[in-house]
């Protein structure tokens, strides 16, 4: 095959048919440049979320649940039989308190393992804050301000006042925004607030948070482990969960696994299954991006194939010259294939420019709800991957769209067209 | 060039052999255009074929150029029999070894005159493209179209196209050159000079010419005069020899 005079016939038909190579290259560029906006914009998203999440979100949580027991103790003095069951009716949980036995011996004997960033206690307790006669439902979290920073990056969540505030004084606390908005508080006003066991304290706010996750900033505050343990009334052992960073967020599962087989009547968790909805949603915008994608390229390949098949039936006498004069079927294919290949390749390489234009544009434009979320500027990844699947994209599109005209060309017979 | 006369031309060997070529049409009813034809060429010789219109002459030379395999009977070109040939052997074949000249549909719209000429050229391999080129301005210089060498051929007039054609079909030196009504759109000059070339061609580079004709001095100019009608050969005549 002599692929230079099938390029030079190819570039010259195309060429000369300006306007209509533009439209057909313009149906790619558009295919291309919105996958490329698409795909940047949505990992972008997924980007966010999963920081936003996974920023506070513990790779492994061990907590002590308060559940039902399942195997009822009256099983363990009359196993039921085969023709004996039990009822129990309005079974109740046992008093137990929801505290981790040996917390802090755990604690150390998990930061040894190596694969684990580090291990943050907390002492977590429902509470109700109380705006006059309103009681608003929340949490109040004893955390180790040191290790909630550098893990959790809890520092810098602050709006107003800042987190080293906690141990600058006894009875403070930060609150997240939402919930310092419903109480009509902010910086260095007081709050009362009532545990479970019914005792009231008077706390003082010393920072407002906000995560950018409404379920959390109108429910949550801090406060050091001490303050919290004291109006708790419990002792300084007292913790009810540990948070645990991985090195590698990988690893979680693996090391929930061994921890399950290690530690006794705790739960364990890990980040999975703690965000299958922010996981179901990054799932759902893939899926969303792709099938827009296909969508747009597909349509883009009818354009070709539509263009391509137009082209053929105006070049049949050309075909039937050519086939005439010694070129064969496979010569024929090969012209009509390499058009619309550098029509692919062409539009391709323009989707993306323009694809990459438009996405640096969103990335600078000021994100609407800003102060809510956390975030300046819309979320848009730059990732040369997405570019390089757009042109392979682009290319086996034309290649696919082009293939069967081509084919088409090479099996016209001269002789049809040049008897007339 | 040595000037060889006529009865000895016709002792060299065949080129073109035809052997009872039967030709169907289904469309728009069965019907049989060539009803075995049968016929010798021999390298060198200037043949032409006539014949009333729709007696099959196009329809023969399609079978001679290997373009159309869709015929009963064998057909034989410098002893290599091409019936039952693929389609790529038949277009590497026609490339190399024959050259043509259709009656209507002549040249690429998008290409210069040069290009046009080239392009067998080119396609063939056998020289460099520098080298096609200087052959392809040759040919055009033969048939008189030199200075239109770099114009688009869509710009020329019928007759010039038609001498570009006629020049594409020298360009790899092939064994035959055919032509259905090579000089159909020509006027008397050009007609005049299109017949010095393939006569030339015959005479001092033993290139067989096989044409169909309506034109009775371009008829009587050539070696020998197939007669056609209704699918059969009726006639052969000598002009020259008479
Ligand atoms: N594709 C076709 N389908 C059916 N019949 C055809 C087809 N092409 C040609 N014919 C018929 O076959 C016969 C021979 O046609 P052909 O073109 O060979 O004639 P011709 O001798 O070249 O005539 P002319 O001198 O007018 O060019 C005619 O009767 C014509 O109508
Ligand atoms: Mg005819």
């Amino acid at each position: 095959m002599n692929w230079t005079l099938a390029f030079q016939i190819a570039i010259t038909h195309l060429v000369t048919k300006k306007k209509q190579t533009l439209i057909a290259m313009l149906g790619v560029t558009f295919g291309i440049s919105m996958f490329i906006i698409m795909i940047s914009f949505m990992t972008g998203v997924n980007q966010f979320l999963e920081d936003m999440a996974m920023d506070n979100t513990p790779h492994v949580r061990i907590y002590k649940p308060i559940e039902i027991r399942d195997d009822k103790i009256i099983s363990e003095h009359h196993p039921a039989g085969s023709n004996d069951w039990h009822v129990v009716m309005h079974q109740r949980p046992k008093n137990e308190l929801p505290n981790i036995k040996d917390g802090f011996r755990y604690m150390r004997q998990i930061e040894n393992d190596p694969r684990v960033l580090g291990v943050a206690p907390q002492v977590t307790s429902q509470v109700f804050f109380n705006n006059g006669p309103v009681q608003i439902p929340g949490t109040i979290s004893g955390i180790d301000i040191q290790k909630q920073s550098t893990l959790f990056n809890l520092d810098e969540k602050m709006d107003e006042g800042a987190l080293e505030n906690l141990m600058k004084g006894s009875d403070v606390i930060v609150m997240g925004k939402g919930l310092a908005q419903k109480m009509g508080v902010s910086e260095g006003d007081r709050v009362s607030v009532t545990t479970p066991d019914g005792n009231n304290f008077n706390l003082k706010v010393v920072g407002i948070f906000s995560f950018g996750i409404t379920a959390y900033d109108e429910s949550r505050s801090y406060a050091t482990l001490g303050t919290v343990q004291k109006i708790l009334q419990k002792d300084p052992s007292y913790i009810t969960d540990l948070n645990i960073k991985m090195k590698n967020v990988y690893d979680a599962l693996a090391f929930r696994e061994k921890l399950e087989a290690e530690l006794k009547n705790v739960t364990i968790e890990d980040w999975e299954k703690a965000n299958a909805s922010i996981l179901a949603g990054d799932k759902i915008r893939n899926m969303l991006t792709a099938v827009v994608c296909v969508t747009l390229l597909t349509v883009a390949g009818f354009g070709i194939y539509n263009i391509m098949n137009m082209n053929i039936i105006n070049k049949m006498k050309d075909i039937a010259i050519l086939k005439a004069t010694g070129f064969a079927g496979k010569d024929i294919t090969a012209i009509f294939l390499l058009q619309s290949l550098m029509i692919g390749v062409a539009g391709g390489l323009l989707g993306l420019l323009i694809g990459f234009l438009f996405s640096y544009l969103l990335s600078i434009t000021p994100f609407p709800e800003a102060s809510f979320f956390r975030i300046e500027t819309f979320p848009v990844n730059f990732r040369p991957v997405h570019y390089g699947f757009g042109m392979l994209f682009g290319f086996l599109t034309t290649l696919f769209a082009g293939y069967f005209p081509s084919r088409k060309a090479a099996s016209i017979d001269p002789v049809q067209i040049i008897r007339g | 060039m040595e000037k060889i006369n006529s009865s000895e031309r016709f002792e060299k060997p065949a080129v073109l052999k035809a052997e009872h070529l039967v030709k169907y049409f289904y469309e728009p009813e069965k019907f049989k255009v060539l009803k075995g034809v049968s016929f010798e060429v021999k390298q060198g010789e200037f043949l032409s074929i006539i014949g009333k219109s729709g007696c099959g002459k196009s329809t023969l030379l399609y079978i001679l150029s290997t373009m159309d395999t869709d015929y009963e009977g064998k057909l034989t070109i410098r002893d290599e029999l091409l019936t039952g040939k693929s389609q790529n052997e038949l277009s590497r074949f026609r490339n190399e070894h024959l050259g043509f000249v259709f009656q209507f549909h002549y040249l690429l719209p998008e290409f210069t005159a040069l290009k046009n000429v080239m392009m067998p050229g080119l396609k063939l391999g056998k020289y460099s493209a520098a080298e096609v080129e200087e052959r392809a301005m040759y040919k055009l210089k033969l048939v008189g179209m030199d200075a239109y060498a770099h114009k688009h051929a869509s710009r020329l007039s019928g007759g010039q196209q038609q001498r570009v054609a006629i020049a594409r079909a020298l360009v790899n030196d092939p064994a035959i050159i055919m032509g259905d009504e090579p000089t159909g759109n020509l006027d008397k000059a050009n007609s005049q000079r299109v017949f010095d070339i393939f006569r030339s061609l015959a005479e001092e580079n033993s290139q067989t010419i096989i044409t169909v004709t309506h034109d009775s001095d371009f008829a009587n100019g050539s070696d020998r005069i197939i007669e056609m009608e209704d699918g059969n050969i009726v006639g052969t005549h000598f002009p020259k020899s008479v």
